[in-house]
């Protein structure tokens, strides 16, 4: 039994799913809206090494690096508007955040 | 067959624990949970011979990113019960999208093979197995052909820690801080003052 293409993309689109119903899930919560989207990136990794893997291209891993990259940096940044939010506000509930009236 | 119990073993946990990344009551928890799934990614990274990309998965988002995660859960004083209020009515809208979309997806996977002629026009062909390890391939092809994505990802890393250290740092008003100038520009006549004390008296 072999393990071909279409079960890591299942595996992805799974995971993929699963971040997208943790956002609707957890609508307040900015931190497990934000793991959510760590979990999707992960999922698009996912992707990408099973079709470099599989097309025999590095490149793939080169992009899925990039992606890593930009995750990481999100994160970063993404949880420092959160501590400096919750310093000024005492909150981090997603519908108090209306200042700008969006 | 091995790589295939791996396979499974390794998916089936990753897709465990990113099911309790978004259910867990407890956002400690979830950050744990989503350590584990990382873990097993990494795992399906090797199943799929790229071990440096596994390794920087492991490095970077266990030892960076996750930790970061559960230092600011644990440093912020929210009541996380009443940020779960409310939960179950996100549940129709979002069990409805992700149904679609699942299902969407499902028949993207199914209804597609991959054309034999795509295999002709690869850009960088994955060395042959015992010639170059695939983190020597991935530098020789990072640091020739991409060293300018590779610069701006260094480069974007270093405007996110600025954008980190700028939006967290704050001056609170009546720290004593050390003024290294003021204290080079003393001299005795600002330092020290003599008083004749006539005795018996004081000052």
């Amino acid at each position: 039994m072999t393990i071909s293409l279409g079960h890591y993309l299942t595996v992805a689109a799974i995971l993929l799913t699963i971040g997208i119903f943790g956002i609707f899930l957890n609508r307040k919560n900015v931190i497990v809206i934000l793991m959510s989207i760590e979990l999707m990136l992960l999922a698009v990794n996912i992707n990408l090494v099973a079709f470099s893997a599989f097309l025999g291209d590095l490149v793939g891993q080169v992009f899925a690096l990039l992606v890593l990259t930009v995750a990481a940096a999100e994160a970063a940044i993404g949880l420092a508007i959160l501590v400096t939010y919750h310093r000024n506000r005492g909150t981090i509930a997603v519908e108090d955040i209306n200042l700008m009236k969006g | 067959m091995a790589a295939a119990f791996f396979f499974y073993l390794f998916s089936a946990i990753a897709i465990a624990a990113g099911v309790m990344v978004i259910a867990a009551r407890n956002p400690v928890h979830s950050v744990l949970f989503l350590i584990l799934a990382f873990f097993n990614g990494a795992g399906l990274f090797v199943l799929l011979g790229a071990e440096f990309l596994a390794m920087i998965l492991v490095v970077v988002y266990v030892g960076a990113v996750a930790v970061l995660f559960l230092f600011v859960v644990m440093m912020l004083d929210v009541d996380f019960v009443e940020l779960r209020q409310g939960m179950l009515n996100y549940l129709p809208v979002g069990a409805t999208i992700g149904l679609i979309l699942l299902g969407e997806l499902g028949l993207v996977v199914g209804a597609w093979t991959l054309s034999p002629e795509l295999l002709k026009v690869v850009a960088a062909p994955v060395p042959a197995p015992g010639t170059l390890s695939n983190t020597e391939a991935i530098g020789l092809l990072l640091y020739t052909r991409y060293l300018f994505y590779f610069q701006a990802a260094g480069l974007i890393l270093l405007i996110a820690m600025v954008g980190a250290i700028v939006l967290t740092l704050r001056h609170k008003a009546g720290v004593k801080r050390q003024s290294v100038a003021q204290q080079v520009a003393r001299d005795p006549a600002s330092a020290i003052e003599i008083r004749h004390v006539t005795p018996g008296q004081g000052i």
